[in-house]
């Protein structure tokens, strides 16, 4: 049911179509960039760029050579932003796409902080500031189009379709040219599996892949959140009976004290 | 009160602090956050976020430690500390509140926290927690506000009978104590239930599963250290007179907190294996080691000295110690050992601290003018 796409980094060859595509579907703005000597441009994502091809120069096998990659946002199948946005703005669809409510958000910026892979961005020089980030089209998704970017690829490096269908495909196409491609599907595990799929010629830590572990994100802070009724009554448990012990001891106290003071005097007290 | 100087110039120089950030903040709703900060994607939370909100948050816990110490344990001797102890938490709560309608993107919307819930949240729990414990805490210190209404000879005061609501607040005096308790205990440590979601981000000599319990033991530990402080300073300032046992009192149980802290920091370091990390990991083994030496160690040292116990000064400093290491620590886990996006830098920019000296320094005149106007040291009546 899960849609996704599979990113192929032998296929790419960097026209930045899809660049352009996320831009016009989504009528961003044009960005004033400076030359930061590499035809890479912009430098990174932005609340009016959520996608951009990243041109890494790699040394494999001696040579010299570009590999291309997409960047966005991954549509995590355990979303940190989802599990810790305050007010539910973040969803994750039943289809794959993660998506962002306007009018929910309160602009704390707490997924951009807990997105393992650095992507939710953020309306700096707006006063009223929104979240920004790839929709995975889900627009178009809804009316049966596949995202903008993947219709734009001339090469075929983009591909959409069912998740589990372009995992299978992944590892038939590094089955049938091991020596083209690392033998791992980045997104297929990580941070419990994404819906963006990634096959790549060289190692993904050279890519500027952030090395993510397998496990959810989300597992730890569900592990504390569930301990909170518990921590919620044992306190006030524990608070109530030191008080009543505490105040049960000043009484005890006190009325002996009464009473040696009455035998004391002989003088019988009121109460 | 003889003590007082004819001309407040600390006054003066607060008023003067908090101009700046007044006029920071119409700028930052004028053109944007990026105008007035240096804030970027790639450090979405800065300055204000690791002062204002984790450093604020932990050093009022003089409210809750002193109110249980009081009100539940029954240690009748730290009574005349009190209740400044909670008008510090409850203003430290306020400025939290401030600082996040100048953090957030859409302040005006802060109130969707309230209506559209998301329980999985640690952020959640944390704006639950600062809703009600903001409220329990102006309800623990209004006895302060009706006792001095009371008073007053003015034509509309006088016609309420201010006994009404004093009486009201005082029935529900211990379960307020206790709710306030409880609610410390969850916001404490939800602030370090939000970090949990940075296994990948935020550097494993900080990270741990029991981050929470990190977070409130070494609140429940900077409690008392920020009543020393607080305590000193205003009776230095209005002249109330302070026997030093109360204050050498405090000190004394600080050292078996801060103990429990530095072991179960160890202990987890051992049993994740991570331990080498604390001398191999370079700058952040000077970060964990900064911290912990200057607000664990030394103060574990020092308060247990019987004559730093018998100074002022030195308790006075001791506490300091413990405060700076506290603020230390969060800054470390909130921001220097959080790993920024790549091709990023963040220096917070001059006007990022200009909004948190400013809500410091009105802080600090709310408090001048609760001294002034309030009886802030007055023996309550016990309640039976």
């Amino acid at each position: 049911m899960s849609k996704a796409v599979l990113c192929d980094s032998v296929k790419c060859i960097g026209c930045r179509g899809c660049q352009v595509a996320c831009k016009a579907w989504n009528e961003l703005p044009a960005e004033t960039t400076t030359n930061q000597g590499s035809f890479e441009n912009p430098s990174q994502l932005s609340a009016s760029t959520f996608t951009k091809i990243r041109f890494n120069e790699v040394s494999s096998g001696g040579k010299l050579m570009w590999v291309f990659n997409k960047v966005q946002c991954m549509h995590c199948e355990y979303p940190a932003c989802v599990e810790i946005c305050l007010v539910g703005a973040l969803q994750k669809t039943e289809e794959g796409p993660v998506i962002y409510d306007d009018s929910k958000c309160i602009g704390c910026r707490f997924c951009m902080v807990a997105c393992p892979f650095g992507i939710p961005t953020f309306e700096w020089d707006k006063p009223m500031a929104w979240i920004r980030k790839c929709t995975f089209c889900f627009d178009r998704l809804s009316a049966g189009m596949e995202p903008a970017c993947v219709k734009s690829c001339p090469t075929g490096a983009l591909k959409f379709g069912e998740r589990d269908e372009l995992i299978a495909e992944a590892r038939e196409r590094i089955a049938a040219a091991p020596d083209k491609y690392v033998d791992h599907i980045y997104g297929e595990k990580e941070a419990g599996g994404t819906s963006w799929l990634y096959l790549s010629p060289v190692p993904f830590e050279d890519l500027g892949f952030p090395t993510v572990g397998t496990e959810p994100v989300t597992v730890n802070v569900e592990r504390a959140m569930g301990a909170i009724p518990s921590v919620l009554v044992g306190v006030a448990a524990l608070m109530s009976g030191i008080y009543w012990i505490v105040r049960r001891k000043r009484k005890l106290s006190r009325e002996q004290k009464e009473e040696t003071e009455k035998e004391e005097t002989g003088i019988g007290a009121t109460e | 009160m003889e003590k007082r100087k004819s001309f407040p110039v600390g006054i003066l120089i607060l008023s003067a602090l908090v101009i700046p950030t007044l006029a920071v903040i119409v700028l930052r709703f004028i053109n944007g956050l990026g105008a007035v900060s240096n804030l970027s994607d790639g450090r979405p939370w800065g300055l204000w976020i690791s002062f204002d909100l984790y450093c604020g948050v932990a050093l009022a816990a003089g409210g809750f430690t002193l109110a249980g110490i009081v009100y539940i344990f029954g240690r009748e001797k730290y009574r005349p500390i009190a209740r400044p102890a909670i008008l510090t938490a409850f203003l430290g709560y306020t400025l939290v509140i401030l600082a996040l309608l100048v953090d957030l993107g859409q302040p005006w919307y802060i109130w969707h926290a309230i209506i559209y819930w998301n329980i999985h949240s640690p952020m959640f729990e944390v704006a639950m927690c600062v809703i009600c414990y903001t409220a329990v805490l102006a309800l623990e210190f209004s006895p302060a506000v009706f006792e001095r209404l009371n008073e007053l000879d003015f034509p509309i005061i006088r016609r309420f009978n201010w006994q009404i609501p004093l009486r009201l607040v005082r029935a529900v005096q211990i379960p307020l104590i206790i709710a306030g308790i409880v609610l410390s205990t969850l916001h404490q440590s939800s602030l370090g239930s939000m970090l949990l979601i940075l296994p990948e981000t935020l550097h494993p000599l900080w990270y741990s599963p029991i981050l929470p319990i990190h977070f409130l033991i070494s609140a429940i530990a900077v409690g008392p250290a920020m009543v020393i402080f607080e305590s000193m300073l205003s009776s230095r300032a209005f002249g109330h007179k302070l026997g030093l046992e109360i204050v050498s009192g405090l000190g004394k149980t600080i050292p078996y907190i801060l103990g429990f802290y530095l072991l179960l920091k160890l202990a987890d370091l051992a049993i994740t294996g991570e331990f080498g990390l604390l001398f191999n990991s370079g700058v952040y083994s000077l970060l964990w080691w900064g911290e912990i030496t200057i607000g664990v160690i030394l103060p574990i040292i020092l308060f247990s000295l019987p004559g730093v116990r018998r100074s002022g000064t030195m308790l006075f400093c001791t506490a300091v110690l413990v405060i700076i290491g506290l603020i230390f620590n969060r800054f470390n886990v909130s921001m220097l050992a959080l790993a920024i996006r790549p091709g990023y830098t963040y220096f917070p920019h001059w006007m990022e601290a200009a909004i948190s000296v400013g809500l410091v320094a009105d802080a600090m005149l709310v408090i001048w003018l609760a001294h002034r106007f309030l009886p802030m040291v007055k023996k309550e009546e016990t309640p039976a």
